[in-house]
């Protein structure tokens, strides 16, 4: 411990000898590390977002998407068949007790201008159940009625993104006219905010109108895209998504083995995928990352051998007086690894700063997990010592004369 | 017995194709408490002879007893203990660490001591070696603030450390003045005499060779003259004949050392 110790110091004094060297190698490391952490942090935020947007949407819902992607063969986007018809979802109503609420859904991006303000987003044609199942209040004005989606009327219920862009901030703009497509449709309610935080897709930063509407009005189309249906209890859900695909398949004449051209999923199968895709990208970016890890060891590895090569008389007399090889070799590498754990802990630093910043300033969602620090603080460890062990190992089989006679 | 014994060293460079033949058979038996001069031509192997002696090196052939023991043929690690304990070495080039004041390079030996010392007491034995040298009140000068003289001496003081009972120094003089040759010397018969500390000193002058007991000199990797030093000089009455100049302070700055 002692020996340790006195090691140490010898190591922290060469370091502190050639500051901006120490400095510029440990740069390497810092970034390498924060990167690392900030990469995960951002990965592992994206998947909490998921959960958080799973939860607030409600998990007994059931959603039905025209189309299976899932399909060999033939592959179509979501939404790609046309197949799925209003019709459909009036059957999913009426014959399934279990499921509480349904609403028809289609979506298309365009442009709603107000005034002199416009403001792209997407506006999602869906039924008067939608608020419901979501337990999604107004903020200002009501929701669509049966009635304005059997005559396909022309309202839109804005999302308080769009209402703040277009109308500004606390103003109740129901009563006024909107342009979508070039067409005027009157603004009859303001979806109170379900809060950003989830990064990706913002659910406020929409517009919705009855289905009728957006087929005929919007899109031109007789099918429907998807169908959004909440179960009446938690423990129904499985069941009810197995009879509304029974259901389905019965309505389109589908056979036996052969595909569906539609796909059910619940709330839950759809985290779980989201969260699976998260989990591949944050483990991508963290690959990423870590390749600068690697270069910031490399960094290291190049430093300790210029090291070695202009002290090379100065390992020559510490022999001479007795140093044997390992204590060469373990004062190196002690070098190398203060090196690394310092730069690695400036790292850690300087990656939480960049994921509060993230967060700050970009509003996307970061979480920095202990596994996370432990796991950069291990591997800068690890790879002062990796790389740090060659030009440790070569210092210490220098030959005490030759080392002394070195120039 | 001799506290060193060597015979018919041998050891041969190979550089390329050329067989270099330093040490063509060398024979030599050092009592304990003599002051060996080793005198010679550049490149007659006084330097070779002498890293071996101190363990830095391995002859190629030939047997080196140190205290009864053979050392010719250790390893590595046991040799580095034989120079970390039995041997104190003084190179011509000081070889201080540079920006480390003289009290941490005297206590540098310690560092790579098999026994613990804890840090009072290296602190305690660096501060009685510099007492030895005559530089207690230097210990915090770095390297390039001291004179060559002083460099010397605090390389000395480094060498004692551990209390060897030999002393290797390879021209400890070759980069000092006269005056500064004279205090050096003075260093090493006190330490001969009054500690009995045994000495193998080289210097290609003869001048200096006769602060030693007895002179050997090499020629082409062999010793042809072996005698003892019957008009011995003494460094201390010499320094108290020479005028005086500022008595701490020794010559001129030399070469600046390793590290
Ligand atoms: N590392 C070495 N490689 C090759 N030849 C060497 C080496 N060291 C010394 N020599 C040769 O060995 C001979 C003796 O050298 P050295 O012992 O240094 O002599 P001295 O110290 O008496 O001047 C010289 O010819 C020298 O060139
Ligand atoms: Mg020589």
């Amino acid at each position: 411990m002692m020996r340790l110790l006195m090691i140490l110091r010898v190591a922290l004094k060469a370091l502190n000898r050639n500051k901006m060297r120490t400095a510029l190698t440990m740069l390497g490391m810092i970034i390498g590390v924060a990167a690392v952490i900030a990469m995960i942090a951002l990965g592992k935020g994206a998947q909490a977002s998921i959960e958080d947007q799973i939860r607030s949407a409600g998990t007994n819902i059931i959603n039905v998407m025209a189309g299976n992607f899932m399909a060999m063969g033939v592959r179509q986007g979501s939404g790609a068949s046309n197949t799925l018809t209003p019709e459909d979802a009036a059957a999913i109503r009426n014959q399934i007790p279990t499921a509480q609420y349904v609403a028809a859904g289609v979506s298309t991006r365009n442009q709603i201008i107000a005034g002199h303000q416009n403001w792209q987003t997407r506006i999602q044609g869906t039924d008067v159940d939608l608020p419901l199942m979501r337990s999604w209040p107004m903020k200002y004005g009501l929701f669509f009625t049966p009635q304005d989606v059997t005559t396909a009327a022309k309202v839109v219920v804005l999302g308080a993104v769009v209402s703040t862009n277009l109308f500004g901030e606390e103003t109740d703009p129901t009563g006024q006219i909107v342009r979508i497509k070039n067409q005027p449709f009157k603004v009859i309610g303001v979806l109170a905010s379900k809060g950003a935080g989830t990064g990706f897709e913002d659910q406020d930063d929409t517009a919705m109108v009855p289905y009728t509407t957006a087929q005929k009005k919007l899109m031109g189309i007789q099918h429907i895209q998807n169908v959004t249906i909440s179960a009446s209890s938690a423990h129904e859900v499985k069941a009810t998504a197995e009879a509304i695909a029974q259901l389905l398949r019965t309505r389109h004449k589908i056979m036996d083995g052969n595909n569906d051209d539609f796909m059910v999923r619940t709330m839950e199968e759809m985290a779980a995928m989201r969260t699976e895709t998260t989990k591949t990208m944050t483990a991508l970016l963290a690959g990423i990352a870590g390749v600068s890890l690697l270069v910031g060891g490399i960094g290291i590895m190049n430093i300790m051998l210029v090291s070695v090569t202009e002290r090379t008389r100065e390992i020559g007399l510490r022999m001479a007086i007795g140093a044997r090889g390992s204590d060469v070799l373990t004062q190196f590498l002690v070098e190398a690894v203060v090196l690394s754990l310092f730069g690695g802990s400036i790292g850690i630093a300087l990656g939480f700063g960049i994921s509060w910043g993230v967060t700050e300033f970009l509003t996307w969602p970061t979480t920095i997990s202990s596994e996370a620090v432990l796991l950069s603080f291990g591997f800068s460890a690890i790879i002062g010592i990796f790389f740090g062990f060659y030009p440790a190992t070569k210092a210490a089989k220098l030959d005490p004369i030759e080392a002394l006679r070195f120039e | 017995m001799p506290v060193i014994s060597v015979r018919n060293l041998r050891k041969t460079y190979v550089v390329g194709d050329i067989q270099v033949h330093a040490l063509r058979g060398v024979d030599l038996d050092v009592e304990a408490g003599e002051f060996l001069s080793v005198t010679g031509p550049s490149g007659s192997g006084k330097s070779t002879f002498m890293h071996i002696l101190g363990c830095l090196d391995r002859p190629t052939s030939g047997q080196y007893v140190l205290d009864g023991q053979d050392v010719s043929m250790m390893s590595r690690d046991a040799l580095a203990k034989v120079r970390n304990h039995r041997i104190g070495f003084v190179f011509q080039g000081f070889n201080l660490l540079s920006r480390t004041s003289a009290i941490e390079n005297v206590e540098l030996p310690l560092l790579y001591s098999r026994d613990h010392i804890r840090g009072a007491d290296r602190h305690a034995r660096a501060r009685a070696a510099l007492e030895i040298v005559g530089l207690l009140d230097r210990s915090h000068h770095h390297p390039n603030q001291l004179s060559g003289g002083q460099q010397q001496r605090v390389a000395i003081a480094r060498a004692l450390i551990n209390n060897p009972s030999i002393l290797l120094a390879d021209e400890p003089t070759g980069n000092l003045d006269t005056r500064t040759s004279v205090e050096v010397m003075d260093v090493f018969q006190r330490l001969n005499i009054e500690r009995g500390i045994t000495i193998l000193l080289i210097t290609h002058e003869h001048d200096i060779a006769q602060y030693g007991t007895r002179t050997v000199a090499f020629r082409d990797g062999h010793i042809v003259s072996d005698a003892p030093n019957t008009q011995r000089r003494w460094a201390e009455v010499e320094m108290a004949a020479l005028p005086p100049l500022d008595p701490s302070n020794g010559g001129t700055t030399n070469q600046a050392a390793a590290g």
